[in-house]
């Protein structure tokens, strides 16, 4: 674990470079830039607005910062493990001649995703003194439900990362598995009435979905759910465990793969 | 003298299996109808060595002797099947013609990247990014993005920063066969310059001449076991012979 340490301070310059590099090359050649990641959302926020609150008829002030919530925590998660997932290949030119800490590349692009989610919160914040929904002390906690996020994107991304490699099919795999997650979050619904019927498992055993609701929590001024936060932060823990493990085994193989 | 590089019984094992099995769907095929075989090729087997601090020792072998896979597993780019590699010292990568650029980016750009990777800060590359730009001769390339150059004028971008701060080792291969006459002399004069300073160079070439002029040890590797090693002026005739 010391000879880890050390190991990454004496690369934490590349980490960093690899961070830059990964937004660098996100927004090259586009106007707006940054901009995107503001624009996205909102966009998303009000269709799902228009459709979903006339279909279900929610015409609440609070239905529109409670779809943008959801949806952030839900497009940060999908991203940075889907470009965990892609780091080793995406760093194939790198990997084949270099020696770096394999791990560098999937944590920088998780980190990345990481930066431009803060960059997107601004959107949260205007939307929510736009539509007068008010923030109480109670969102300084956010942090919380964040910092869970960040640990369960490590985690499912190391997984991720070495399947990815083994595994090219595993792309499409993890979208169909993406999509029904998304499903599952309560993006753009209340989930009420499905937490009282009896499939209600589909909702509460989805990590995300907790992670979720405590956010939202959080960003409306009420309390965390103990119960929820423990449950989704024992299953970020294991996923760290199980990632480290899995990625440290055949991390010397994958150079054979890509 | 200072060990700089020991190798120990190093062998390098690779699956060649007959066709790359790369998705879920033809795993569990393959899997399932029992094809999963793997052909099992020693890329190198039983290489031991060591290299002393400040010598140049020329790789020699004919395509397919294990030049390259010796030094990815010296760049710990491969980890050895068994055997061990120590080194100490910071070491310079050059392999089939590139340093581990990132495409995407501009020259400019990876000259910080790979000096990341190298170690250096941000600070220590921007202080020397005159002096690589001006070396490398692509003053008018640096901002274009690295998928348009030649690969000589990648080997040339390389070969300047790995060198503009001097490395404990330098790994060059087939390196300085890339780019025109010019850019040969003046690298190779580079390298002269650096033997002063006690820098150790593997230098892999199939231009022999090159290598006396650079080198003063040689080895010769056959299909992926050391043949000879020993001084420049023992091993040149012996490797004159093999490929008459």
């Amino acid at each position: 674990m010391g000879a880890k340490i050390k190991e990454f301070k004496q690369y934490s310059n590349l980490f960093i470079e690899l961070v830059r590099k990964g937004i660098k090359l996100k927004y090259r050649r586009s106007y707006l830039g940054v901009v995107w990641s503001m624009v996205e959302p909102l966009l998303t926020m009000i269709v799902l607005t228009i459709v979903f609150g006339t279909l279900l008829g929610h015409h609440g002030r609070e239905f529109p910062v409670y779809i943008l919530s959801g949806r952030l925590i839900y497009t940060l998660f999908s991203q940075s493990t889907t470009t965990a997932l892609k780091s080793i290949r995406q760093n194939e030119g790198m990997i084949k001649k270099v020696y770096v800490p394999k791990y560098l590349y999937p944590l920088s692009g998780i980190v990345f995703n990481y930066i431009l989610f803060l960059i997107s919160l601004v959107v949260l914040a205007l939307v929510s003194v736009v539509l007068r929904v008010w923030p109480t002390p109670r969102v300084l906690l956010a942090i919380v439900p964040l910092l869970n996020l960040f640990l369960l994107s490590v985690g499912v991304g190391m997984i991720l990362a070495t399947v990815g490699v083994f595994f090219r099919d595993m792309e499409y795999l993890w979208n169909v598995l993406l999509m029904l997650i998304m499903y599952t979050c309560a993006i753009f619904y209340y989930p009420g009435k499905i937490l009282k019927s009896n499939v209600s498992w589909i909702l509460k055993f989805n990590p995300l979905f907790c992670i979720i609701t405590n956010f939202r929590n959080c960003v409306f001024g009420k309390q965390m759910s103990v119960h929820m936060l423990m449950y989704s932060f024992a299953f970020a823990v294991v996923c760290i465990i199980l990632g480290s493990i899995v990625f440290n085994k055949n991390e010397d193989k994958f150079i054979l793969y890509i | 003298m200072e060990e700089v590089i020991k190798l120990d019984n190093v062998g390098m094992r690779f699956n060649l299996s007959k066709e790359k099995v790369d998705s879920v769907k033809e795993y569990f095929i393959k899997f399932v109808k029992r094809e999963l075989v793997f052909n099992e090729f020693w890329a190198l087997k039983d290489v031991s060595f060591t290299v002393e601090k400040g010598d140049r020792v020329g790789i020699l072998g004919l395509n397919g002797a294990g030049k390259s896979t010796l030094m990815k597993v010296i760049a710990g780019v491969f980890r050895p099947t068994e055997g061990t590699v120590t080194k100490h010292g910071v070491l310079a990568p050059m392999i089939e013609l590139g340093a581990g650029f990132d495409k995407q980016y501009t020259g400019a750009e990876n000259i910080f990247l790979y000096g990341a990777v190298l170690g250096h800060s941000r600070a220590f590359m921007q202080e020397k990014f005159d002096e690589i730009v001006e070396f490398s001769e692509l003053q008018k390339f640096i901002d274009v993005p690295l998928k348009n150059y030649s690969s000589g004028m990648k080997a040339r971008l390389g070969f300047s920063i790995a060198t503009v701060v001097k490395p404990d080792i330098l790994i060059l291969d087939e390196v300085l066969s890339v780019g025109d006459a010019k850019f040969r002399k003046k690298s190779e004069k580079k390298i002269i310059d650096m033997m002063d300073t006690g820098v150790t160079v593997l230098f892999v070439s199939h231009n022999l001449d090159q290598v006396k002029r650079i080198c003063n040890k040689a080895m010769i590797l056959e299909q992926g076991r050391l043949l000879n090693y020993g001084s420049i002026d023992e091993i040149a005739p012996i490797y004159q012979e093999m490929v008459m």
